[in-house]
């Protein structure tokens, strides 16, 4: 396929229907409607299932359905709605139901705005909803990403038999970028002996469920699934450093902010002032790696987040206290100016 | 000089936000109008709710709560038990009250809260750029139906004041329109009776306002009204369904 | 070295939004990172509309503009208003004349006062005022060619658009003529 300019939310969409999405259940939101009004138009014509469902409780629960049934379901919202899924969210973890969860974030709390932000971190990797869980979240940087990442998230999905978060965010989602689909087929799905399908009396019925009111039983599912987290740990951290070797002062951004941290890194050269950045492409599990290997010559480390202070948490932990961390952000709604970084930066190193 | 028509009080002095043509700044000025003429204004109580009507607080002259989506009868109970005798209502949208919302208006309509409930409905969510909403009429199209809405897929259209008038605790549903003046007259009428019953404590009360969107339609606003005329109203006929002055059976 | 950072404003209708989107495409089409960021929201209701577009030599990190854009291209008085202190000094501002009663009173900026819907009409429709502009504006920056938001038009539009081809592209090239006869109102 030609390279296609799109939106991320767009990008989005294609590459779930690439993916081999077979179902799709939301529910309208801004800055993430672009994603469920593409898929409306178009994963009919692909022969697959939209539904607009009647709230964001509603759609994660068909999420529930469509996945125990063995279908590979997807669900988009912005914050809110995602807030609203949590139930439904904690259920899909607990049952190990595979999905794809696409939160394009705008600023909180409450119904807040509708611009960018990243202040569902905690959202998201801290699990809203009940009871020891996690999620793997992936978070896109571009466009193209926006659409990789897609693709992977339904692999991942069925591969630990667990939900996956897109962590976009209204720049990303609204903006346009170029964007190429590879010719590779969607990935087969896996084998689902699990499913409710109908036993068809060649089997004992297979029932989906999170009931374990037995404490030793509830404790031993959640120890295996203990095992499947630490499993994700092992293998599916990804993260990008960008001239982190050289640097005297990391910053660390995922997402669009990553994009506006390069801006204010290439500044910074310009003035002789060496600054790398570590850019998490999976918020869970938090890439510890790169910090504990940082070069005698960083002397601190910056976060930067379209939140109040959210990511930091997992920066400060895997930093460990060998350097100082400090924070810079932005919030509601407001892109931070690669020049408001780039002070900051400044007045942390005594430079003027 | 005579004054013909000035500003009700029961308005703030901000310009409202709605597009040009929109009906849902008529419907807030016989919101307005209705509570000055009870003499209510100064007790009453409103709950936003999410849609374009989501600044309402900023035009209409009461104290207001906002909602979060869908929640606003439940908000508006929280307010009304703590104040039983001061006048509360909700102003909603169709995707507001009709799809996220619906658990939250039957039990509201069930208890028989004390309410009065603004329903407005423009067969489409405005505020998010045109989708679907329940109460989208077969064949219209919108964003998340693009070859238009279709029975097999979505079902019919609801129809919230039918069903609410089966509920028990409701007193008194009716369903106006306000896409010519006697229409409006015929409205503002049924917003007064709500909010008299709801006083009189007779039960829960609403009224349905057939309501354009210019913007979601993809219409002028002369064409709109005359769509909510010719494709609306033989939907959702104009009619009172259940009023405490009649004998329905309980 | 190409490093453009445009934004485009006007009332929602004027074609802001496909202007910025043909001129990211053209840039795609010859192979240079382009980015194209709208405003977006409840505030497009009869308000301004606007939208950032980046083309560069090389990968475009934010595609937001703040204060440094290289032109403005102000469809209408209220976007003249609000944008003239975006441009950096140093840029372009392109003001769409016909709509406009006011000019520019920064003096380290270049403006152009094109009556771009007067321009448009002579070509059979106002409503490609945007082409008139994005013409103008190509003349003087030469960021992509005009054959490549000729076929970029193709491809944002589709087959239903073909037929306003003729006219968006007569008014293309009236632009790109007529900014040839426009002083620029406060010249480096
Ligand atoms: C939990 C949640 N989900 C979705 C939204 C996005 N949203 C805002 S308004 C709206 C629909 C509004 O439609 P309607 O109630 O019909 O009001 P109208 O704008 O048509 O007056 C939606 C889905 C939200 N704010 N919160
Ligand atoms: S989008 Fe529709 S409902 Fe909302 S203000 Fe505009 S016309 Fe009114
Ligand atoms: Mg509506």
């Amino acid at each position: 396929m030609a390279k296609m300019l799109m939106k991320g939310n767009e990008a989005l969409a294609l590459a779930a229907i690439r993916g081999g999405c077979t179902h799709y259940f939301g529910y309208p939101i801004t800055p993430q409607n672009e994603i469920t009004e593409y898929l409306a138009r178009e994963m009919p014509k692909a022969g697959r299932v939209f539904l607009q469902a009647e709230s964001e409780i509603a759609a994660i629960n068909m999420v529930v359905g469509a996945s125990a049934a063995g279908g590979r379901v997807m669900t988009s919202s912005s914050s809110p709605g995602i807030a609203l899924m949590q139930e439904g969210i904690s259920g899909l973890a607990a049952a190990e139901l595979p999905c794809v969860i696409v939160n394009v974030q705008r600023g909180g709390p409450g119904i807040g705005g509708i611009q960018p932000s990243q202040a569902d971190y905690y959202q998201m990797t801290r699990g809203g909803g009940n009871g020891d869980y996690s999620i793997l979240a992936l978070a896109p940087a571009t466009v193209q990403e926006s659409a990789e990442m897609i693709r992977d998230a339904f692999q991942l999905a069925d591969k630990y038999r667990s939900p996956v978060f897109i962590a976009s965010d209204g720049m990303l989602g609204q903006m346009m970028e170029p964007v190429e689909f590879g010719d590779t087929q969607p990935t087969l799905m896996a084998e689902k002996p699990w499913a409710v399908v109908g036993h068809g009396g060649k089997r004992k019925p297979n029932t989906v469920k999170t009931l374990a009111l037995d404490p030793l039983v509830l404790e031993e599912m959640n120890l295996a699934r203990q095992k499947k987290y630490a499993q994700m740990i092992a293998t599916e951290i990804r993260y990008e450093n960008f001239q982190v070797d050289t640097a005297e002062i990391v910053l660390c951004a995922y997402g669009s902010t990553s994009r506006i941290v390069k801006n204010a890194i290439d500044l910074l050269g310009q003035e002789k002032i060496a600054a790398g950045l570590i850019r998490p492409q999976t918020l869970w599990p938090f890439p510890d790696a790169p910090f504990q290997n940082l070069s005698k010559k960083c002397r601190r480390v910056l976060c930067v987040e379209m939140s109040c202070g959210q990511m930091i948490d997992d920066v400060r932990l895997a930093v460990n206290g060998r350097l100082p961390v400090d924070f810079f952000g932005r919030t509601g709604g407001i892109i931070p100016a690669p020049e408001e970084i780039v002070g900051q930066v400044k007045l942390l190193l005594g430079r003027k | 000089m005579t004054v013909v028509f000035s500003k009700t009080p029961g308005l703030t002095e901000n310009e409202t936000h709605y597009c040009p043509g929109c009906t849902h700044g008529t419907i807030h000025r016989l919101v307005a109008e209705v509570l000055v003429e009870l003499d209510l204004l100064e007790d009453t109580i409103g709950c936003g709710s999410v849609g374009c009507s989501v600044l309402s607080y900023n035009y209409l002259n009461v104290d207001m709560v906002e909602s979060a989506h869908g929640r606003a009868p439940a908000v508006a109970t929280g307010v009304k038990r703590v104040h039983p005798d001061k006048p509360v209502f909700t102003y909603q949208g169709d995707g507001d009250l009709a799809s996220i919302g619906t658990a939250e208006i039957v039990h509201a309509a069930h208890r028989g809260e004390k309410i009065t409930t603004i329903f407005v409905n423009n067969a489409i969510y405005g505020m998010t750029g045109g989708q679907m909403a329940p109460t989208t009429l077969i064949g219209q199209k919108v964003t998340t139906a693009p070859d238009g809405r279709d029975i097999a897929h979505s079902g019919m259209p609801l129809r919230m004041s039918e069903m609410l008038a089966q509920v028990p605790g409701s007193a008194y549903i009716e369903r106006v329109s306000v896409h010519n003046p006697k229409a409006v007259r015929r409205a503002k009428r049924a917003i007064k009776k709500a909010f008299t019953y709801q006083m009189e404590r007779k039960g829960f009360t609403m009224v349905e306002v057939l309501s354009t969107c210019p913007t979601g339609w993809g219409l002028s606003p002369i064409d709109s009204l005359k769509w909510l005329e010719e494709n609306m109203i033989p939907y959702y006929p104009l009619k009172v369904f259940r009023s405490p002055e009649e004998d329905y059976p309980q | 070295m190409c490093n453009e950072k445009i934004l485009c404003a006007g009332f929602g209708g004027q074609g802001v939004m496909s202007l910025g989107q043909l001129l990211a495409y053209a840039g795609m089409i010859e192979n240079k990172h382009v980015t194209w960021m709208p405003s977006y929201g409840p505030e497009m209701r009869g308000g301004t509309a606007y939208c950032s577009v980046m083309v560069s030599d090389t990968p475009v990190g934010s595609p937001i503009i703040n204060n440094d854009a290289t032109c403005v291209i102000a469809m209408n008085q209220p976007s003249l208003i609000k944008f003239e202190d975006t441009v950096a000094p140093g840029g372009i501002i392109l003001i769409n004349s016909s709509l406009t009663d006011s000019t520019v009173t920064r003096e380290d900026i270049t403006a152009y006062n094109i009556p771009a819907l007067d321009l448009a009409t002579e070509c059979g429709n106002g409503q490609a005022a945007n082409m008139i502009l994005l013409g103008a504006y190509l003349t003087i920056t030469k960021t992509v060619l005009m054959t490549s938001v000729i076929e970029a038009f193709k491809k944002v539009f589709g087959k239903k658009a073909e037929k306003l081809l003729p006219l968006n592209e007569k008014a293309l090239k009236k632009g790109g003529d007529i900014i040839l006869t426009i002083e620029s109102v406060l010249p480096h």
